[in-house]
């Protein structure tokens, strides 16, 4: 059985959130590509809450549309809501977060694909790899297609053998109740990987006129919405409320009541779920003291009744959930449409892939999104761009591209996978970046757009504009660093902002670093010629503002540089390597490290390990200049 | 890594003589240059001069000690690096002082062991022969460190250092759940709470400083393990080593019932002496917790001095204990030769070379100065390590504790001037590195790990 269906450059399997990006990525690159996926009517399905974005999550997204992924571009079109979080805080961390209307999000994301040349969208379940001499070739479908390719990637999200857990129920499925792929796995294993078991879980879904709203609090978008697309100017998008609300001591009760009855607690589940998202049954026996925790009803679109119930996950069985949700209040009398549930599936071990996406285990093959242990849209999205970027780059026999920690919050997450591994699913945290300050929301766009412009996925057009951008930033923190300001002009500014005044004349450079003095102040004095957008006026204002913090970390990133360009030879054999720790001679062989500085950061590896290396890459390399 | 700049004492430790600390790397010159008071400004100084000159504190301009300064610069120096080299009077606790200033100064931390040695190959100053000699040093020198580290790690110091990066941890997971967390319903992170939370900190570093300070213990010399059956006379040894030679005696709080720490210069040469506390098998729960601190300090100690009874034959505990000490750099001290000899001299002998052994009477305080010559025999002909390396982590303690409490005071005038906490977090987080370097503690996964168990999040 089987039929010969199709020869493609670069194949995907999946077409979620990671699945998407990558086609859409390899078939602009040029390639011939081929998105498979088990349900077409499932492309970009939104299975968990409908948002996107929020701290480093929509870092990444900003990171990607510099990277012409398309996920920025999509949520700006089809978004209910936005909102600028932590504008309080530093301008690291702002963070822009949109509610989706999960249907216009999918149409819209399957729309671009359908329309994007050289990229064919395909419903089918892979279930084999071919694979000849340690490489990729092909695939073979559950309905005996085979098509052929020279790299594959595989984002498979929750449906390697997903298993759908609530209460005592228990079934195989993949999320929202759509086929499970039950035989990739085997595939998978035959070829070497070593696979672990995940878990995650999402609340039930309610209909919004079954909501008392009235003992809820509002939570409106900004009036001003900012977009996560560097292209979108403006939109006309009907902006929708979210509603907060509290869980009840009954709400506690009735979970503590039911313990027994929760596979989280009885044995039912064996995957790993992850930390920053526990169920609200794990919330409730962890933090027992804690007497409410928030509940968020957030739409999930503008042509639908569901609500999303934000910060009930849960995989109690289906008559508990009911009780659950009417012990809240503003949902006394609610109906659940959906419930809840957790779900199980295989992921394959991240230390098993290069920093490129690509497997160790086989070459052309390459895994991006939940199968590499992450959770997230966004984190599926990021690995989703690199990985379609670098088996494109494969085909066409070109360097691949790795982001690194100190570039985007992309290269951070890529890092942390394949260097220390995960053991639970990983999710982004502003926390993980040692260069959070470098890596803002606002410059995304200065980080990464050379590389998406380099590697053809960014357009002339758009990067003259972001060449003009970056040229007037600096032009205007010139004109600051050079203009002078008289007290008599400051005096009145100064005053207003409460900021001590000044004795004799200064440049307008050091009065923006003060903390109170903004740089809409200043232009009320000393007004800039340039055209200038308030984009770039932020720019200005926070490179100006923090730059001497941002001056200690670039001179961080500089003398890790070093290291981190200091490439190990592909052929090195680490057990060789007299007077390296075993400790160290396992963990490296392992994780096969590209460069020293990605080796410092393999746990287990000591200071003292990475001197040796140093020292015998030092004799190795003499030996081979010696050889010739 | 290449482009910091490493200090380090490189003299052996003791009294008299001068001592050295080498500085290497970019800011050696002007690094050295902001401590530096002499008639020659060293940044303009020619390569391979020698300058006379003063070490002054750099906060408080006081006088440390007077000093030649030899200037190389780079790649005409031993590393190929800029490198300086300031030659102090010796004494310990001045020689301590100065390296403690240059450490304060700005991108500047102590070599790691070998590193001066490593850096000169980089740099290929040394030839491919001594690649292994370089992998050797390395190696052996941070398996010693990394000992000491451990027994610093089970000690009290390092509890302390634990607790005081706890307060420190949940301070920045507390900033950190704000920042990632924006709209959970965790307590606003506000600049009183950040001084009130530092300050805490900061009273715990002050507190441990002060000790330093104070106590002025002088850790260096070369660890020294008294070993031997019970009642061989080995707490005599101790007593009469610490008497005859002045010794600087100490008390190390919560080891003294176990093993007792003396400081004493023989011929001088520094020692630290450990009196164990009579190694045998033994049933009692409280005598067994000192037995295997004693076994720790064998196993730790630079030096054994292994003391028998002339008076009594071999017994197995000796024999065993014997056999422990292969490859160990050991005198063998043949205690209470006033007695007549039961010991089996022939089978010790066969064991030990002759200069190994010195036969003693306690007692009659006799012998002393054989002892003193085997010793002073192994030392010269380069057997004993110096030790260096307690004295200098120490040293490393107090720079990485000043450190912290500089972070921490930048980060409270960081908040009070409006500074974002996501901005000052990062003087907050480079405390709790520095505390972490202390202990060696790897920075890792362990805010992610305190963030999700100290705040309840979820979606």
């Amino acid at each position: 059985m089987g039929y010969e269906a199709g020869q493609y450059d670069v194949i995907v399997i999946g077409a979620g959130h990671a699945g998407s990006e990558a086609a859409l990525a390899a078939a602009r690159m040029g390639c011939e590509t081929l998105l498979l996926t088990i349900n077409l009517d499932m492309v970009a399905f939104m299975p968990c809450n409908p948002s996107i974005g929020g701290p480093a999550k929509g870092h990444v997204v900003r990171e990607l549309d510099a990277l012409g992924g398309e996920m920025g571009r999509n949520i700006d079109k089809t978004f209910i809501q936005m909102r600028m979080l932590n504008t309080g805080k530093g301008p690291a961390v702002h963070a822009l977060r949109a509610q989706a209307d999960k249907f216009a999000y999918q149409h819209e994301m399957k729309k671009t694909i359908e329309e994007t040349p050289k990229l064919t969208l395909r419903q089918g379940m892979a279930e084999e790899l071919l694979v000849e001499e340690g490489k990729i070739v092909g695939l073979v479908t559950k309905t005996g297609a085979i098509y052929r390719s020279k790299t594959i990637v595989l984002t498979t999200g929750t449906y390697l053998r997903g298993k759908i857990i609530m209460g005592e129920l228990m079934y195989e499925s993949g999320p929202n109740n759509q086929q499970p792929s039950l035989k990739l796995s085997a595939s998978l294993k035959e070829h070497g990987f070593e696979l672990v078991r995940f878990k995650t879980g999402t609340p039930p879904r309610v209909h919004k006129d079954t909501i008392d709203f009235t003992k809820t609090e509002i939570q409106p978008g900004d009036e001003q919405p900012k977009f996560f697309s560097h292209e979108t100017i403006s939109s006309n998008n009907e902006q929708l409320p979210c509603w907060l609300t509290y869980t009840s001591e009954q709400t506690h009760k009735i979970i503590n009541d039911n313990l027994h009855r929760a596979p989280m607690f009885s044995g039912a589940i064996e995957g790993t779920g992850p930390r920053y998202c526990p169920s609200i049954e794990d919330k409730i026996v962890r933090f027992a003291d804690k007497p409410k925790h928030q509940i968020f009803l957030e739409p999930e679109g503008l042509h639908t009744s569901e609500y999303y119930v934000q910060g009930l996950s849960t995989s109690m069985p289906e008559d508990v959930q009911l009780g659950i949700l009417r012990s809240i209040p503003g949902l006394e009398k609610v109906e659940m449409m959906r419930n809840g549930y957790a779900i199980e599936y295989d992921a394959v071990v991240p230390t098993q892939l290069w920093p490129t996406l690509e497997t160790k285990v086989v070459d052309g093959l390459f895994t991006a999104g939940q199968i590499n242990g992450t959770s997230g849209y966004e984190e599926a999205a990021g690995q989703g761009v690199i990985a379609g970027i670098n088996a494109a780059r494969k085909v066409q026999g070109k360097e691949p591209v790795i982001i690194a920690r100190s570039q985007g919050y992309i290269g951070v997450m890529i890092d942390d996978l394949v260097t220390k591994g995960t053991n639970d699913p990983y999710r982004l945290l502003t926390s993980r970046a040692e260069y959070r300050l470098l890596l803002r929301h606002d410059n995304a766009d200065l980080r990464l757009t050379p590389i998406g412009y380099e590697i053809g996925l960014i357009s002339e057009e758009r990067y003259e504009s972001f060449l003009n951008k970056k040229a007037l930033v600096e032009q205007e923190i010139e004109r600051l660093r050079t203009t002078k300001v008289k007290p008599e002009e400051a005096q009145p500014v100064l005053k207003a902002a409460e900021s001590a005044e000044i004795p004799f004349t200064v440049d307008a450079l050091s009065l923006l670093r003060r903390p109170e003095i903004t740089y809409a102040m200043l232009e009320s004095i000393i007004p800039s010629e340039l055209a200038l957008t308030e984009e770039m006026k932020e720019q200005v204002e926070i490179q100006i503002k923090y730059a001497g913090y941002i001056e200690k970390q670039l001179l961080q990133v500089e003398r890790l540089s070093k290291m981190e360009k200091k490439r190990i030879p592909d052929d090195i054999d680490y057990l060789e390597v007299q007077g390296l720790a075993s400790e160290a001679k396992q963990k490296l062989s392992d994780i096969r490290p590209l460069s020293i500085g990605q080796a410092s950061r393999v746990a287990g590896v000591t200071p003292a390990d990475i001197s040796i290396l140093l020292v015998y890459l030092e004799h190795y390399n003499r030996v081979v200049a010696a050889r010739g | 890594m290449i482009q910091d700049t490493i200090a380090a004492i490189s003299t052996a430790v003791g009294e008299g003589g001068i001592a050295i600390i080498r500085i290497s790397g970019p800011n050696a010159i002007a690094g050295t240059a902001a401590l530096f008071q002499s008639r020659t400004d060293l940044r303009e100084a020619d390569s391979h001069t020698v300058h006379y000159g003063h070490i002054v504190h750099p906060a408080t301009g006081e006088q440390i000690e007077e000093v030649l300064v030899t200037l190389m610069r780079g790649p005409r120096s031993f590393t190929a690096e800029d490198v300086v080299e300031i030659n102090a009077h010796g004494g310990v606790v001045a020689v301590k002082k100065v390296l403690d200033v240059v450490l304060m100064q700005e991108d500047m931390r102590l070599a790691e062991p070998g590193e001066f040695t490593k850096r000169a190959f980089l740099n290929g100053r040394i030839d491919l022969m001594q690649a292994e000699a370089v992998i050797d040093l390395i190696r052996s020198k941070s398996d010693r460190a990394f000992s000491i580290a451990r027994k610093q790690a089970e000690g009290l110091l390092s509890k302390r250092i634990k607790a005081l990066r706890q307060t420190v941890i949940e301070l920045l997971a507390h900033i950190e759940v704000n920042i990632d967390y924006p709209e959970h319903d965790v307590e606003e992170m506000t600049t009183a709470y950040i001084r009130d939370q530092s300050q805490i900190a900061l009273d715990e570093i002050a507190k441990l400083l002060k000790t330093a300070n104070e106590g002025k213990i002088l850790r260096e010399g070369i660890m020294t393990a008294i070993v031997g059956r019970p009642n061989v006379g080995k707490s005599s040894l101790l007593n009469m080593l610490a008497q005859e030679n002045k010794a600087i005696v100490t008390d190390i709080p919560g080891t003294t019932r176990d093993v007792i720490e003396e400081y004493v210069t023989l011929n001088h040469i520094p020692l630290r002496l450990l009196d164990t506390a009579g190694i045998r098998e033994t049933s009692d729960l409280v005598e067994q917790l000192g037995v295997e601190r004693s076994h720790t300090a064998l196993a730790e100690a630079d030096l054994i001095l292994f003391v028998l009874n002339y008076n009594e034959p071999l017994h197995a505990d000796d024999r065993e204990l014997l056999d422990r000490m292969a490859g160990r750099q050991v005198v063998l001290v043949i205690n209470k030769t006033d007695l007549p000899g039961k010991l089996d001299m022939e089978e010790i002998e066969k064991r030990f070379s002759p200069e190994a052994i010195v036969r003693m009477s306690v007692l009659q305080e006799a012998g002393l100065d054989y002892l003193e010559k085997a010793i002073s025999g192994m030392f010269f002909e380069g057997k004993l390590d110096s030790g260096d390396l307690t004295y200098v982590s120490n040293v490393r303690h107090i720079a990485l504790l000043k450190r912290a409490q500089q972070s921490l005071l930048d980060g409270i005038a960081a908040s009070e001037a409006g500074i974002p906490i996501d901005v000052m977090q990062i003087d907050v987080r480079s405390a709790w590195e520095s505390l972490g370097e202390i202990i060696g503690d790897a920075v890792g996964d362990s805010l992610i790990d305190q963030i999700f168990s100290q705040f309840c999040l979820g979606k």
